[in-house]
């Protein structure tokens, strides 16, 4: 079986600084693969170059069995490949239900669409409450959901989560964690970028470890949750 | 001379020129951030275009039928060259630093200016356009509009209104104001955010030549050089208004329409002041109210503090 999506030795460069310096990693359909690291390990900036956003510098990836290095950005979404990007990035000033729509720009099938709006405010009831509302009145928390799920209106097979948890309260996390366990459970592959790593990790069927443009540590979720140098540097242990 | 429901209807007839050449300066900065210096003259080729294709009629057609084909032509025209500016021109420059665009928006526009005077047979000088001639509406006894005047009350609203709903309502716009918005995020939705620049630079090229066709049939001629001051003046409006905004565009438009025709009648009867009144001075008193309105609301009258991105 191949892999949905195949990266291999991907790089990418602002100018001269090379921001990720040869990663490889593969995310199999119904798998969460995490990626875990702090600030400025290239996390985000691997994220923006699966989606178009940026343009490597070397490497190939492959997803759904295409390449995707001369793809422009506003054509990836169509492959099935959407990205929930870091700070959520709604558009503010226009509603909920706009949002929403937005997130099935490239669909015609209106039917299928009034139908995954309305799942996205099951699976997100405030956001059914305030559907007339402006993005930007939301809290955090409710943006956060709402980006999630714009992003899942393109019905994707791979869904890129950037950060979901970035400036939440506890709660809002926990409840931002569990959806996206009920979103695994419902069969959607994830890959996803998190600071949070314990909660990341242990939704993970694999995990790679970044720093400073690297993957210096791979492995199964729960093997990264009990590696010693992973508590250490990211679980917060002595 | 002086009644003010006379003044009101010219202020009315100047703001909507301005508001319809404001709209391309508004939608552009609004999705691109950049003041397309260059709209003036875009607005200029428009009269020009308009004028070629009253040129081609045969002699002695109708006004009526010659205003909707020099729309189209003026529209031709207009868009052909805001298009390929935006290709050509500012596309290539799209990630460099602000000034560099700017500056070239500046060169641009002399550019044009200069081309237009050396290839566009007799452009040295005015260049006479058909103008809407016979009487004006009466309306009562001492308020009439010109029929030029009439054209631009008449259209403005509606070019305005047809705006708004493809904004508002269709989803080429939606997908422009979500391309305004956040630019990157649009392209993850699937929105070809090229494709959506170049329809704003389109819309504000088409608009610009509607109001030189208004232009031209009210002052009977155009000249080369005529989008330098009217483009400022739209300018001028969108930022009153609040840059960015289509509407704040019209609004602007005409609040400095309204204040020009104002200052001209009025100021000369205050005290101490009658120096300054009159045709002469309306320009001042035009960028005296937009240093005010900068002063005490620099986003303009419907612009919106930037606060919202997350």
């Amino acid at each position: 079986m191949t892999a949905l999506l195949e990266v291999k030795d991907l790089k990418v460069a602002y100018g001269k600084i090379e921001a990720v310096k040869g990663i490889s990693f593969e995310v199999n359909e119904g798998e969460i693969v995490c990626l875990v690291g702090t600030n400025g390990a290239g996390k985000t900036t691997t994220l923006r170059t699966l989606s178009g956003l940026l343009k490597p510098v070397g490497g190939t990836v492959t997803f759904d069995g295409k390449p995707l290095a001369q793809v422009p950005a506003h054509k990836i979404v169509s492959l099935g490949l959407a990205h929930s990007p870091e700070g959520r990035h709604i558009f503010p000033r226009l509603t909920i239900a706009e949002n929403l729509q937005l997130g099935a720009f490239l669909r015609t099938d209106k039917e299928g669409i009034e139908k995954d709006v309305e799942r996205a405010y099951e699976m997100f009831p405030i956001l059914g409450e305030r559907r007339k509302q402006a993005a930007g009145t939301l809290s955090g928390g409710e943006q956060q959901m709402l980006a999630m799920g714009r992003a899942l209106m393109s019905r994707p097979k791979l869904l890129m989560l950037d950060e979901p948890s970035m400036g939440l309260s506890p709660l809002m996390m926990q409840k931002i964690m569990a959806t996206i366990a009920e979103l695994k459970a419902t069969g959607t592959t994830i890959l996803l970028v998190e600071q949070n790593a314990q909660a990341a990790l242990s939704l993970a069927d694999q995990a790679h470890v970044m720093e400073i443009g690297k993957i210096v540590l791979s492995g199964s979720g729960q093997e990264l949750l009990h590696n010693e140098d992973v508590r250490k540097a990211y679980l917060g242990e002595d | 001379m002086h009644e003010l429901p006379q003044q009101l209807a010219n202020g009315l007839a100047l703001g909507a020129l301005y508001g319809l050449i404001a709209i391309g300066y508004t939608m552009v900065y609004g999705i691109v951030q950049l003041i397309n210096f260059a709209h003036g003259e875009i607005f200029m080729i428009g009269g020009f275009g308009a004028l070629t294709a009253y040129t081609a009629l045969p002699t002695g057609t109708s006004l009526l039928i010659a205003i909707p084909v020099m729309i189209v032509g003026g529209a031709l025209a207009s868009v052909a060259v805001a298009t390929a500016a935006e290709r050509f021109a500012y596309r290539p420059l799209r990630s460099a630093p602000r000034l560099a665009p700017l500056i070239t928006a500046i060169g641009l526009s002399i550019a044009l200016q200069q081309l237009v005077w050396q290839f566009y047979p007799d452009a040295k000088k005015a260049v006479s356009f058909p103008e809407f001639k016979g009487e004006a509406f009466k309306i009562t006894d001492s308020l009439s509009i010109q029929r030029a005047d009439l054209f631009v009350l008449i259209l403005a609203p509606l070019c305005m209104l047809a705006l708004g709903i493809f904004v508002q309502k269709s989803r080429s716009g939606r997908a422009m104001q979500a391309t305004a918005q956040d630019p990157d995020t649009a392209k993850l939705m699937g929105i070809n955010t090229d494709r959506i620049i170049v329809m704003a630079f389109a819309i504000g090229a088409a608009f610009a030549a509607v109001a030189a066709v208004a232009y031209g049939l009210d002052k009977g001629q155009i000249n080369f050089e005529m989008g330098f001051i009217l483009g400022l003046k739209a300018f001028t409006a969108a930022v009153l208004g609040g840059i960015g905004n289509i509407y704040g565009a019209m609004v602007g438009g005409v609040v400095l329409g309204l204040a020009e025709a104002l200052s001209i009648a009025y100021i000369e009867d205050i005290p101490g002041m009658s120096q300054l009144g009159g045709g002469a001075w309306s320009n001042v008193w035009a960028f005296v109210l937009l240093i005010v309105v900068l002063l005490v609301r620099p986003q303009g009258l419907l612009g919106e503090r930037v606060a919202d991105r997350a």
